[in-house]
């Protein structure tokens, strides 16, 4: 599904060095975990997956279903099944949440061929899918993200992924600033995504989201690389001793 | 009406005609608007369903600045009474050009009283109830060069209600000045659409005084032409008036648009509003003058005051003069004038989720809009004006 090969990537602006080879494969409905210290450059890794302007690739090659990613406007990465679940979730006062998601959706219908979704279709979908997500018609209404606490941003992101249903989902730290129930919502929310072909990359500093998500896989990311990785257990080890021994390892 | 007329000329021999030099006319060539000669201006051909179209109105029609009756509905209709200016009735006869002359000071308004000394057509319109349904002036050009200049006089009775609709390329080169008047508890609504024709330019004023408790409302649209200057001047004469004020213009190319606005606050408790939003690109220009002034003793004055631009490109600027001065020490001004480019943010976050640069473009400039539409009461005039402006922005991609 997901294959990153020795990627370098370097700020535009900058002489700065934050991806320094990262080497990653996410098979079909494989679950992978990315965890590791602040500033080690996961969520760089995902925006530079999903498109976003100011980094450069220096080396290396990401692909999707064997097709490269990184020549491609992020519009078309998402049409082909990319996405990003925001460690930040932007706010875009004007634009209503609704209108929003269905223009995305449709937009992405229509550069894959398929037939736009009409506004009662649409309307149906997305108040089925709200209600998992306990996402009220006032958030629905509301400007994109604005005046939504941290809680409900990450549902936001959740609903949006349910509604574009990408083939590779990649999640930045969508568990922090959730509480105890609404973890347990985004994590069915997610679950209830998993077909055995959709993929996901869940990037996440608590072993406590795996619990509700299963990885396949965990990695350990540290100084723009992938250091380690292994099964659920290495999760468990972060979680009781922290990444001292583990960086120590591999130095 | 000859004396106001020749008063109205006197005026202006006293001020003469703008220039450059003068403090409210920095930014905007007056040349254009005074010279003899009158530069044609191509009209333009658009496919498109003519604004307001599927709005229930009473449609009065100027063509090149000529009422024309055949094209117009019957000028009657319940709640209020229509007039041409040049079969004015007395109450009309004796407004004329006073609202005008009164707004001359202490900033002077030569265009208009020009337009007040010379002007022929035009409508008087009196509300004396609430008016049916919204009256729409449709300015229809025929003429490559023509100048027009046309006078309307309002007068909005006690607890009456009126809305005027105007829309229409109008003239190479239009000036028109509207009196309007609103007795207390009065309500004035009023949205217009300027001419879109790429060479024309328009100097417009509207000169309005408030009475206790009355409402004036006023939006524009502007998109395209060579030139825009639109001066808004109000008197907030009785306790508990609001004026909102608003515009949306964009312009591409050889654009220029000109609020020039001037609020006074003359007695308790009102609240005034000006929302002005301007999306220029490749060389256009957008210029915010706007000046709100407390005179001693109007306490508990709301006033707001907010004009913003988003520059789509290098090319693209802005000039802004927002003034208050206050004289009165119980009251809440604010005002703000920014401008800025798209926020990469928003475009990374659109993008990402499968929208089209082009779309998510669009998206954020009507999101950057929505203000100022929204100052527009009724909803179904609402989105006619932002079907207009998603159709210039489907135009102008790229
Ligand atoms: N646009 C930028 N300008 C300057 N530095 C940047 C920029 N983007 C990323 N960096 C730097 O790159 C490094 C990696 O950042 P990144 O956000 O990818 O880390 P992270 O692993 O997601 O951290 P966290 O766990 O705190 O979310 C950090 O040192 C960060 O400061
Ligand atoms: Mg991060």
């Amino acid at each position: 599904m997901l294959k990153i090969n020795n990627l370098h990537v370097k700020l535009e602006d900058e002489d700065k060095q934050i991806l320094k080879g990262v080497d990653l494969e996410v098979g079909p409905g494989q679950v992978h975990a990315i965890m590791g210290p602040n500033g080690s450059g996961k969520s760089t890794l995902s925006y530079v997956l999903s498109g976003r302007d100011g980094y450069e690739v220096t080396e290396g090659t990401a692909t999707l279903d064997g097709e490269d990613l990184l020549d491609l406007d992020p519009e078309e990465r998402a049409a082909k099944g990319l996405f990003l679940a925001f460690q930040y979730p932007v706010e875009i006062p004007g634009v209503g949440n609704m209108t929003f998601l269905r223009t995305a959706v449709n937009a992405q219908r229509k550069a894959r061929g398929e037939e736009e979704l009409s506004a009662g279709e649409f309307l149906k979908l997305i108040r089925a899918k709200a209600k998992t997500l306990k996402i009220d018609a006032d958030m629905l209404k509301r400007p994109v993200n604005v005046g939504f606490s941290g809680g409900e941003k990450k549902r936001n992101e959740i609903l949006q992924m349910a509604m574009l249903e990408p083939k590779m989902c990649i999640l930045d730290e969508t568990d922090s600033g959730l509480d105890v129930d609404a973890m347990k919502l985004v994590s069915e929310g997610v679950n209830a995504l998993r077909d055995g072909k959709r993929s996901f990359l869940v990037i996440t500093h608590y072993q406590r989201l795996l619990d509700h998500i299963k990885p396949d896989v965990v990695h350990i990311m540290a100084n723009g690389r992938i250091i380690k990785s292994g099964g659920p257990d290495l999760a468990l080890e972060v979680e009781h001793n922290g990444y001292a021994d583990i960086l120590a390892e591999v130095a | 009406m000859e004396s106001a007329r020749k008063q109205a000329q006197e005026r202006l021999a006293a001020m003469g005609l703008p220039q450059r030099r003068d403090e409210y006319w920095k930014y905007t060539r007056p040349d254009l608007l005074t010279t003899d000669d009158v530069a044609p201006a191509a009209i333009l051909n658009l496919d498109e369903a003519p604004l307001f179209d599927a709005i229930d109105r009473l449609k009065i029609v100027f063509v090149d600045g000529v009422f024309d009756a055949d094209a117009s509905d019957d000028l009657s209709m319940a709640g209020i009474e229509i007039a041409l200016l040049q079969d004015a009735p007395d109450w009309a006869d004796a407004l004329y050009g006073t609202l005008e002359a009164a707004g001359q000071t202490p900033v002077a308004r030569p265009l208009a009283a020009l337009n007040s000394a010379n002007a022929r057509e035009g409508v008087v319109i009196r509300a004396t109830g609430k008016a049916a349904k919204p009256v729409s002036m449709i300015y229809v050009r025929k003429s490559e060069a023509s100048d027009v200049m046309l006078h309307h006089v309002i007068r909005v009775e006690e607890g009456a209600d009126l809305t005027i609709l105007e829309n229409g390329p109008a003239a190479a080169r239009f000036n028109s000045v509207m009196e309007v008047d609103i007795a207390d508890k009065g309500a004035f609504h009023h949205v217009r659409a300027m001419g879109r024709d790429h060479e024309r330019r328009a100097a417009t004023h509207i000169f309005g005084r408030l009475g206790h408790e009355s409402k004036f409302k006023s939006f524009t649209m502007t998109v395209n032409g060579k030139l825009t200057r639109n001066e808004v001047v109000l008197e907030l004469t009785g306790d508990n008036a609001i004026a909102h004020i608003a515009g949306a213009a964009m312009g591409d190319g050889d654009f220029l648009h000109d609020d020039t606005v001037f609020i006074t606050h003359d007695s308790l408790n009102c609240e005034s509003r000006q929302v002005f939003k301007k999306v220029l690109r490749n060389g256009a220009t957008g210029v915010f003058q706007g000046k709100i002034l407390v005179k001693p003793g109007a306490q508990k004055t709301d006033g707001y005051q907010m004009s913003q631009s988003l520059l789509l490109d290098d090319e693209a600027q802005f000039f802004g003069k927002p003034e208050l001065e206050i004289y009165a020490d119980d009251v809440m001004c604010s005002h703000g004038s920014t401008t800025g480019a798209i926020d990469d943010e928003a475009m990374y976050y659109l993008r990402s989720r499968g929208v089209p640069k082009v779309d998510a473009q669009d998206m954020l400039v009507l999101a950057f809009m929505a203000d100022a539409i929204d100052e527009i009461e009724d909803e179904a005039i609402a989105d006619d004006i932002r079907t207009r402006l998603e159709g210039w922005l489907a135009r102008h991609r790229g």
